[in-house]
Order: C-alpha cells, then sequence, then structure tokens
C-alpha cells in the first residue's frame, strides 16, 4: 500500500505544481490578487506530497518491499539499513525524485522567507518554480517511476552497486542537488524580475542570499565528489575531467560569476542585464548537467541506466526552459538600463574581467564535454576529450583570476586611484613571488615553475586579503575594534578568497610532488616510497555483512618509527558478485599514505599501488573554506533585513554619496 | 579618451583575451581528441600508427596471461570479427574479467600489438561501454546474455 500511497502523492503533487505555476502568473500579469496567493499555498501543499511520497519511497527500503521494482533492483536484505536509507536515491528514479523534493524544499523555503516581497514579485518566482516542477514531475511519472510494481516478487533484491555503499557516496547526491536546485530560485527571481520590469538592486540584493547558499551547497557536493573518488576509485586521484564531474563543475563555475556579478548589481547598480543572462545560464547548466548524467549518454558509473525516451524528455524539457527563458530575456532586456557609471580603473571592471574568465572557463569545459556527444549523435565517429585538454585550457584561464581576486577588493568603486594601488602593492608582489621562490627552493626542486607560480600566487592571496583587511581597520582606535567593525560578507569574501590560495597549494604540491610505485608484494617485503617504507604483513580474510573481504595489512615506517598500520580490503559483494578496491589511508594536513590492493599474484603474493600525496588534503580544505567564506557571507544582517518594497535604489544613494 | 571610447577600450581588451583563450583552447583541444577504433577496423589498418587512439571489445576467455615476476599482462579483445592483442603493465580495474567488455587508451607498436596505457572496465557486469556495444552489433555479434541497457 505504501508504494500506492506514494504514486498517489506524487500525482497530487504534481496537481499542486500546476496550481502554482499557472495561477499565480496569470493573476500577476492581469492583476488579480486572489490568483496570486494561490502559488504560497500551492507551494507549500506540493512539498508536503513530496515528502509523503519521498517518505514513502524511504519506507518501502526499509521495510525490504522488494515488489516495488525499483527497491528489488537497488537493495538487499542484507544490505545495512543506512545505506537501504541511502538507496533511497542511488539510482535514477530516486535520485529524480529527490530531485523533486529539493526543489519543493527550496519551493517551501521562498514561501517562508518571503514576507519582503511583495505579492506580484512573489507570486512570479512561485509562477516559474511551479513551472520548473511540473516539467520535473511529469518526467518523473511518465519515464521514471519509482512506484512501479514488480510482479511476480523477487525474494531478495539486487543490492545497491558498492560504489555507493559509502559514506561521502550517500550524502554527495542531496548535497549536490541541493546546490543544482537551488540555482532555479536564482533563476526563478530573475525570469520573475524580467517579467515584471522590476531590475533594480533590491532584486539583486533579494537574489544574493538564495544564489550564495544555492553555491555553498554546489561547493560542498563537489568537495564530496572529488573526496569519495579519491578513497573509493583506488588510484588516488581527485579529479578526472570525468564529464559527470564537469556537468557538476559548469553551474558551479557561473554560479561563482553569478555571485560577483549580483555583487556589482547590488551595490551599483550596473551589469543587470549580465547578472539575469547568468542566472539563466547557471541554472540551464544545472539542468543540462542533470540531462547529461540521468540520459545515460555518458559512459560513466553514473549512467546507471539508459532509456531514449528519458534522455529525449529532458533534452526537450531542457530546451524549453532554456529557449523560452532567453525569449523573455531577448523581449525584455533592451528595456533594462544600468544607472551607474564607472572608470576603466574599477572594480567594477575588474569583477567584469572576473566574470568573463569564469564563463570563458566554463565554456571550454562545455566544448570539451559536448563535442565528442555531438559528434556521436550525429555519427561522425567516437572521440573522447583526454583529460589533458582541459588541464592545459583550464590553467592559463585560472591564474589571471587567481591574481584579480587578491586585488580586486583593494580597487574602490567606480574609479580606483592607480598611484595608491601601486604604492599599497609595490612590495607585495616581490615578496609573494620571493616566497614562492624560497618555499619551492627549500622543500622541493627550484626548477619546477608550475609549483614556484602557484605557491607564489597562494602567497599573493594570503598577502592581498592581509593588506585589504589592515587597510580597514587601521583607521580604527584599535585593532580589535576594526576587526569587530568588519561585515560578516567581508569575512566571508576573504575566507574564500584564502580558500583559493590553499586550494591552489593542494594541487600543484599534490600534483608534481605525488610519488605512486605499483609493486608486486609477497608477505615480508617491503617497498620504499620517499622516506617510507611500507611493510606487506599478509592478507587475511574478513567477512562483513553482504561483502567477504580479503584485507591486507601493511606496516608504515619513516626513521624507523612506525607511523601508521594501513587495513586495505579487497572485497567481493555477494548479490552482485562485484570486486570492489577499499583503499587505506593515513591521512595528514602535509601528506597522505594510501594503500590499495590490486590482483592477488601467484603464491601469496599481490600486486599493490602505495601512494605518497604531499598537501592533498588542502584541495578539499580550500573548498571547506570557501564553503565557509559563503557561510559568513550568508549571516550578514543586511541580507535579513532586504525588502523589495522599498523601492528607493540603493545605487542613486551611493552615487550621491561619492 | 571619451567615456565611450573607454569602454571601446575594455570590450576591445575583453574580446582579445577571449580570442587568445579561445585559440589556446581549440589547439589543446585539437591534441588531445582520442578516436576510437574497433579491432575489425585496427585490423583494416585504419587506425593511425604512433599516435594514442581508444580500443573496445570483449575480453576473450581465455586469453589473460600473467607474468610471473612482473605486473605486466597480455590479452585479447575482440568484436566478433577481429581480435587485437592487447599489453599492459599495471593493475587491472576491479570489474576487469575474461568476457567483460572493455576499453583501452594506447598505442599500436611495431609488432602489431596494442600496447595499453590505460584499460577501463567500469560499472557492473552487466554495462558494456557504448562503444563496444555498438561495435559487436555492428558484427552482429552480441551476446544475449548481456542485459541491453544502451539501446
Amino acid at each position: 500500500m505504501t508504494s500506492e500511497l506514494g504514486h498517489l502523492a506524487l500525482i497530487v503533487a504534481l496537481l499542486m505544481a500546476i496550481l502554482q505555476g499557472t495561477f499565480p502568473l496569470a493573476g500577476a500579469a492581469l492583476g488579480v490578487p486572489v490568483w496570486m496567493s494561490v502559488g504560497r499555498a500551492a507551494g507549500r501543499a506540493q512539498f508536503f506530497f513530496l515528502a509523503v511520497a519521498f517518505a514513502c519511497l524511504i519506507d518501502s527500503f526499509i521495510v525490504n518491499d522488494f515488489s516495488v521494482r525499483y527497491v528489488a533492483e537497488h537493495s538487499n536484505s542484507d544490505l545495512p539499513l543506512y545505506y537501504r536509507i541511502a538507496a533511497t536515491w542511488g539510482a535514477h528514479e530516486g535520485s529524480m525524485l529527490l530531485w523533486a523534493v529539493i526543489l519543493g524544499l527550496w519551493t517551501f523555503a521562498v514561501t517562508v522567507f518571503s514576507n519582503s516581497l511583495s505579492e506580484e514579485f512573489l507570486a512570479r518566482v512561485l509562477g516559474v518554480m511551479g513551472l520548473i516542477s511540473v516539467g520535473i514531475l511529469l518526467f518523473i511519472l511518465l519515464t521514471s517511476n519509482p512506484f512501479e510494481r514488480l510482479v511476480p516478487m523477487p525474494s531478495d533484491g539486487g543490492d545497491l552497486n558498492p560504489l555507493l555503499q559509502d559514506f561521502g557516496m550517500t550524502i554527495h547526491p542531496p548535497m549536490l542537488y541541493m546546490g543544482y536546485v537551488g540555482l532555479s530560485v536564482a533563476f526563478s527571481f530573475a525570469i520573475a524580475a524580467l517579467l515584471g520590469g522590476s531590475l533594480d538592486s533590491a532584486w539583486a540584493r533579494w537574489s544574493r542570499p538564495w544564489t550564495l547558499v544555492a553555491w555553498i551547497f554546489l561547493t560542498f557536493g563537489i568537495v564530496l565528489g572529488s573526496w569519495w573518488a579519491y578513497y573509493e576509485l583506488g588510484w588516488g586521484g581527485w579529479w578526472f575531467w570525468d564529464p559527470v564531474e564537469n556537468a557538476s563543475f559548469m553551474p558551479w563555475l557561473v554560479a561563482t560569476a553569478l555571485l560577483h556579478s549580483l555583487a556589482v548589481t547590488e551595490k551599483r547598480g550596473a551589469f543587470k542585464a549580465w547578472t539575469v543572462l547568468l542566472a539563466i545560464f547557471a541554472f540551464s547548466l544545472s539542468l543540462l548537467g542533470t540531462f547529461l548524467v540521468r540520459s545515460g549518454v555518458l559512459t560513466s558509473v553514473h549512467a546507471f541506466a539508459s532509456d531514449p525516451a528519458r534522455g529525449l524528455f529532458i533534452l526537450v524539457f531542457l530546451a524549453l526552459v532554456v529557449g523560452s527563458s532567453l525569449l523573455i530575456y531577448a523581449l525584455k532586456a533592451p528595456a533594462i538600463r544600468d544607472t551607474a557609471r564607472y572608470t576603466l580603473i574599477s572594480r567594477e571592471n575588474l569583477l567584469l574581467l572576473n566574470n568573463v574568465l569564469l564563463v570563458t572557463a566554463a565554456a571550454s569545459i562545455l566544448l570539451g564535454t559536448l563535442y565528442p556527444l555531438i559528434l556521436d549523435a550525429m555519427k561522425l565517429g567516437k572521440i573522447s576529450v583526454g583529460p589533458p585538454y582541459f588541464s592545459s585550457v583550464f590553467a592559463p584561464l585560472m591564474a589571471p583570476i587567481v591574481l584579480l581576486a587578491g586585488i580586486a577588493p583593494l580597487f574602490a568603486w567606480r574609479e580606483a586611484s592607480m598611484p595608491k594601488l601601486i604604492r599599497q602593492l609595490r612590495w607585495l608582489a616581490p615578496l609573494s613571488l620571493g616566497l614562492g621562490i624560497a618555499s619551492t627552493a627549500l622543500f622541493w626542486s627550484l626548477s619546477d615553475i608550475k609549483t614556484l607560480a602557484g605557491l607564489s600566487m597562494a602567497f599573493w592571496l594570503v598577502g592581498s586579503a592581509g593588506i585589504s583587511l589592515w587597510n580597514r581597520i587601521r583607521l580604527r582606535e584599535t585593532a580589535l575594534d576594526g576587526l569587530r567593525s568588519q561585515s560578516p560578507s567581508f569575512y566571508g569574501m576573504t575566507l574564500a578568497h584564502i580558500g583559493i590560495a590553499v586550494f591552489l597549494v593542494g594541487v600543484v604540491l599534490s600534483s608534481s610532488y605525488s610519488e605512486e610505485k605499483i609493486v608486486r608484494l609477497a608477505p615480508g617485503d617491503t617497498v620504499q616510497l620517499g622516506s617510507y617504507t611500507f611493510t606487506f604483513k599478509g592478507v587475511t580474510d574478513v567477512v562483513g555483512p553482504n561483502f567477504k573481504a580479503q584485507e591486507g595489512s601493511f606496516v608504515v615506517e619513516t626513521d624507523g618509527k612506525a607511523v601508521a598500520h594501513l587495513n586495505p580490503q579487497k572485497r567481493i559483494y555477494k548479490v552482485q558478485r562485484n570486486t570492489m578496491t577499499e583503499a587505506a589511508i593515513e591521512p595528514g594536513l602535509t601528506r597522505d599514505l594510501y594503500v590499495a590492493l590490486g590482483e592477488p599474484m601467484d603464491g601469496a603474493a599481490w600486486s599493490v599501488r602505495v601512494y605518497y600525496k604531499p598537501f592533498i588534503r588542502w584541495i578539499w580544505l580550500g573548498g571547506l573554506l570557501m564553503m565557509a567564506g559563503g557561510l559568513c557571507s550568508v549571516a550578514d544582517r543586511r541580507y535579513r533585513l532586504a525588502s523589495l518594497k522599498t523601492v528607493e535604489p540603493h545605487t542613486s544613494a551611493a552615487m550621491r554619496k561619492a | 579618451m571619451t567615456p565611450r571610447r573607454k569602454r571601446m577600450l575594455v570590450v576591445g581588451l575583453i574580446l582579445l583575451g577571449v580570442s587568445i583563450a579561445a585559440f589556446f583552447a581549440l589547439t589543446a583541444f585539437q591534441r588531445n581528441l582520442l578516436y576510437f577504433f574497433t579491432p575489425t577496423q585496427v585490423a583494416a589498418g585504419e587506425a593511425p600508427k604512433g599516435y594514442p587512439f581508444r580500443v573496445g571489445g570483449l575480453v576473450v576467455p581465455g586469453t589473460v596471461q600473467r607474468e610471473a615476476s612482473s605486473l605486466a599482462v597480455k590479452f585479447t579483445v575482440s568484436d566478433g570479427t577481429a581480435t587485437l592483442p592487447i599489453t599492459y603493465t599495471g593493475i587491472l580495474p576491479d570489474l576487469f574479467r575474461e568476457g567483460q567488455g572493455i576499453i583501452s587508451i594506447g598505442k599500436m607498436n611495431e609488432q602489431g600489438i596494442f600496447e595499453a596505457s590505460e584499460v577501463l572496465a567500469k560499472h557492473d557486469e552487466n554495462y558494456m561501454p557504448p562503444e563496444v556495444a555498438d561495435s559487436l552489433k555492428q558484427g552482429g555479434k552480441m551476446p544475449t546474455t548481456y542485459k541491453d541497457y544502451q539501446k
């Protein structure tokens, strides 16, 4: 019965979404207040029914209801409870339902935190979100119904893909979807503002916290995915330029551009049309990501199953969303007027440059990701684009962004004084270069230009963050007083930029100085990696809840002292008969030691991979710092005071002051 | 300079930057394209010599040979019509097994053996890389035991 209840709830949710997508928009267009007020109620009801449907599916997993096809295919009675719950979004149907539930959650959040929005604006926002939801729910009900029954009922299920039976993988999809779908709020705000012709700085101030929260989740989702790939795939890499990773990275780049562009729109009333376009792009790329991952067009672990009907549906939906929003943009954008004026050397222009670089980076990734698919679809041959393409295009684009991220906060809005900037920065450039050279020469080899450049840029970022902080506090009586008087959003920005520096250190050091050996080891054999000696003690059999494993035992010593005991496993899952490599990692702030079992060889010998990965944790630490920066900024009071009803443009006040 | 000319200058600089980026992107793109060939195409001499490409097929049962003292391994892949010997040194992926569809990246050597730098076997035993599935279908050699996910 649970399954039918869930199905019914999903259909009712679709009806609610249709109500939410039609009446409020019509009401706002025709000026009928009663119709507009439907949005809030329908949005909340929709979320309620989606939550019921989702709870029903989770329940089917908990009670092992294998008469439900989706449960039978992706769960097993031996699967631990935690993974049975997580298996709900472990494959296509359930994860699309999760997408819809999260859209419902964001809709609910908009209805709750919307007291200061005008009824008309809120009606349009909810209307657009309702239409998106109609598309997704139709997709689920027509092509990917998770509540379908299976006759005859199998005695046990086909089990969850072992790769997904892991903590990181259970929370990665919800976090990523919170980010993807959260961008729909920024998108809906942009479309609502276009429709209503109310593109002012109040709109940007309203849109900023939503975009920021979505961006935080997206960042977290990507960091989790990268971390998972590192320890679970057993080859010690953290980013593979896999199309699926690109699918999440492109919206992130554009969302990052959007955050910066929104800042200009809010504070200066400039870039309005561009900001709207970015909001459209960011969400379109999220949808594209969903299409790429869910349609099964990719050769990837994520392509769980593919069905042409599904791919076609998402593609048509994507075309509708992008097409109609660009149409609205084309019709309404010419009326948008930027009020602000600024000179060549100004923060506005630096942020414009940041936007151009980020969007170019996203576009080059899009090219590398889509080109093989388009070629294949047109039957012009099967190609793939290697990771070197992405790295060689990406690095030159990121270098100026990093340099700019350091100094942009030092530039004044509207017109920056060049002599003053030079005075402030004249020591920073040689100092960061000097520190970069010193640290490279001291620990590594001076001839390594990549490390030298990367470390110098990291010092540059941290140094300029220090200067901009000093600029702000030196005018106060005491340093503490100065520190207290800065806004959380300033700290947030600084923290996020330092996050880039930390990330950069992790990337250059782990890519240049990682050591890897693939060796054949018999019990008692040792392998030397840098100053670490790994001794293989042998392999024992262990039994897990739904797998059997051979567990290797390694002792790692340096200078005669044991630093780690590592127990990597080779698991065989009972149901799917899949072999899985479980790497063992000794983490550390300055280095990870990583051991993964390969294959059993003659006798008791094994092929073994051992890695020494310096500073690799800094990559994810950098991502977490960016996230923390975002959280800091969201906490800023002015977002809570933001009001669309005060249409007094913030910019004209700023202009008068200037 | 008038504000208008300044703006033009900014736009010009941005355009210049984007075109340089586009140039680098396209050059890198050209150099990093990997084409896919089936064993039949390789046998017909269509694959490039001395340039990396991707090849795929089913691992022929009974052909996997490991060297006793090193990590070198030899096996043969087939698309039902032709076969191709592959050598690889290192650890094969977890899902590599006889009869399984795999994809390999590498170059042809002088002896007509494919020297693989990477061997990929993804997902689970029911999954077949779409390229392999297509080439098997072309040869009419699609095993019936596979769940045909890639329709």
